[in-house]
């Protein structure tokens, strides 16, 4: 299993490894945008509880980034599926399913993790106050996990790139906004709030900002995003299961 | 040997007034192929011939029915059955952000070859098809037929003990196509089983050991390609009418003279092919 894991993620990381240089480039563009505008121009003044309001945002930029990544790392397997069906090699292969899924979203985090270190050298450049710690790179991991889940879930469930960018539009480019990224939730309306709490990037949000400025960790928050990344794999694993059909 | 017992496979489908239809494509499909032998499936379009390899790639799973490997059920054990397997798709399947020799490598990495033995056996396999200096182009550069001898050089890298080729020349030209045909004799006279889908049936008729005729899902008929046509008459003989273009066959040449010299118009008197027998056993309307 574990060598099927490798398997998957080599060719992963091979195409990665071409691209590399690109990747980052294009990686750097909305974090900037968002630091200068958000970060540097409307939030220069604004102080949020101690900290300045970059030291805020940085946690939910990251939290949103490695959100979309990790979701739109793993959509090009919709036309791989479809288009090229370069996924039967794998199905005809002999290794179990799980290791094709897990490949995948190992390499769809890794990804999201090489966007978030871009996002923090770029925040430190800016000069937010960021306290990374174990926790908070494990945090930020199971948030990559749970999105990459989501993507793969999508490339096997839809059927083409207008459906999958369906996807982008109402579910992620809402909760990149609403999530408790640029703003606390606290300020929303009570329905609204109670709907926002239960998504899974405000709970990553927070605890990211919880842990940069040290305040003690919602463990109710880990539970939630464990419970997101098991229902995500089980979905995932049975959309890959029902190609087969 | 590999041995298909009552294999069904039924597709949800909307039809023209878009509600959900059940589509039977392969319908109680029983038989059995045997070690070492080319065997071709030979149908017209949409026969079921690829769900066929589909179910016994395990790509798919069937509605109804067994396969078994040597006597064991593919719901067994199927990694390990998938082991002896090499299959070459109909549709060129390559993963376009690998290179040539990516694509190779992933599939040895797959069949958990080691570093040493998938090196050697790519290097092999690619002169094998005579494209060794591909391995660092991407597949998208070459030609149609470069690929199809790239999908056979990919299916052999783990040497495989029963290889399945879905329509493996469809939409080549002559002379690949006789180029693939050696190929696959080669891999046969190493001991490959080899088992083939195609629509061509010169392809059929040249190539296989034994032929299972099927349409619309059905086992129309199962035997070698001269035995068909020993069992229609050796002897054909076509000739027009104002009833359309007719056919009879003859066991002896004599017979098809004496026949033909009773017709008002000309006649052709030819040797009967694998063609005759398809046409006789799908029916003369069905196009292939």
């Amino acid at each position: 299993m574990l060598q099927d894991i490798c398997t998957v993620f080599w060719r992963d990381w091979v195409v990665l490894k071409r691209r590399l240089p690109k990747f980052i480039l294009s990686r750097m563009v909305a974090p900037m945008l968002y630091l200068v505008a958000f970060g540097w121009g409307l939030g220069r003044n604004i102080q949020v509880g101690s900290g300045s309001y970059l030291d805020f945002l940085v946690p939910g930029i990251m939290a949103l980034n490695s959100m979309n990544i990790s979701y739109n790392s793993l959509t090009p397997l919709c036309t791989e599926r479809i288009y090229h069906r370069s996924i039967g090699e794998y199905i005809i292969a002999p290794m179990r399913f799980n290791a094709f899924i897990i490949g995948k979203i190992l390499a769809a985090v890794l990804r999201g993790l090489i966007s978030s270190a871009i996002i923090m050298i770029l925040a430190l450049a800016f000069g937010a106050n960021l306290n990374i710690t174990p926790l908070f790179v494990g945090i930020l991991i199971l948030n990559c996990v749970i999105f990459a889940e989501v993507g793969f879930f999508a490339a096997m469930k839809m059927d083409s790139y207008e459906e999958l960018s369906q996807v982008n539009t109402y579910v992620l480019l809402p909760m990149s906004f609403l999530c408790g990224t640029f703003f606390s939730t606290r300020t929303l309306p009570e329905v609204l709030r109670w709907f926002i709490d239960v998504l899974p990037l405000t709970h990553t949000s927070y605890l990211l900002r919880g842990i940069s400025t040290q305040s003690p960790v919602a463990l109710e928050s880990v539970a939630v995003l464990v419970v997101y990344a098991i229902i995500g794999f089980i979905l995932g694993n049975k959309a890959f299961r029902d190609q087969l059909k | 040997m590999i041995k298909i017992q009552g294999l069904i496979k039924e597709f949800q489908v909307k039809n023209k007034d878009k509600k959900t239809v059940t589509k039977r494509a392969v319908d109680n499909l029983s038989l059995h192929v045997k070690p070492g032998e080319i065997f071709g499936i030979l149908g017209p379009n949409g026969a079921g011939k690829t769900t066929t390899i589909r179910m016994l790639t395990m790509e798919t799973k069937p509605t109804l029915g067994e396969i078994y490997y040597n006597g064991e059920s593919i719901k067994k054990n199927p990694l390990e059955i998938k082991k002896l397997i090499g299959v070459v798709p109909q549709h060129i399947n390559f993963d376009n952000d690998l290179t040539v020799g990516e694509n190779m490598e992933l599939h040895g990495r797959l069949h958990h070859m080691s570093s040493e033995k998938r090196k050697q056996r790519i290097q092999e396999m690619l002169e094998f098809v005579e494209l060794g200096d591909t391995i660092n182009r991407m597949p998208r550069s070459l030609s149609g037929g470069m690929k199809r001898r790239l999908l056979i050089a990919r299916s052999l890298i783990h040497e495989p003990k029963i290889l399945f080729m879905d329509e493996p020349t469809v939409a080549l030209d002559p002379q690949v196509r006789r180029r693939i045909w050696e190929l696959i004799r080669a891999l046969a006279g190493k001991g490959t089983t080899v088992i083939i889908t195609t629509h061509y049936i010169e392809e059929a008729e040249a190539l296989c050991n034994r032929v299972a005729i099927v349409n619309k899902g059905k086992l129309i008929a199962i035997d070698t390609p001269e035995a068909f046509c020993k069992s229609l008459g050796r002897i054909t003989v076509e000739w027009d009418d104002v009833d359309g273009h007719q056919y009879q066959f003859f066991e002896s040449r004599q017979e098809a003279a004496a026949f033909a010299g009773t017709l008002e118009h000309g006649a052709h008197i030819r040797r009967t092919n694998l063609e005759d027998a398809f046409i006789e056993l799908t029916g003369r309307k069905e196009g292939v």
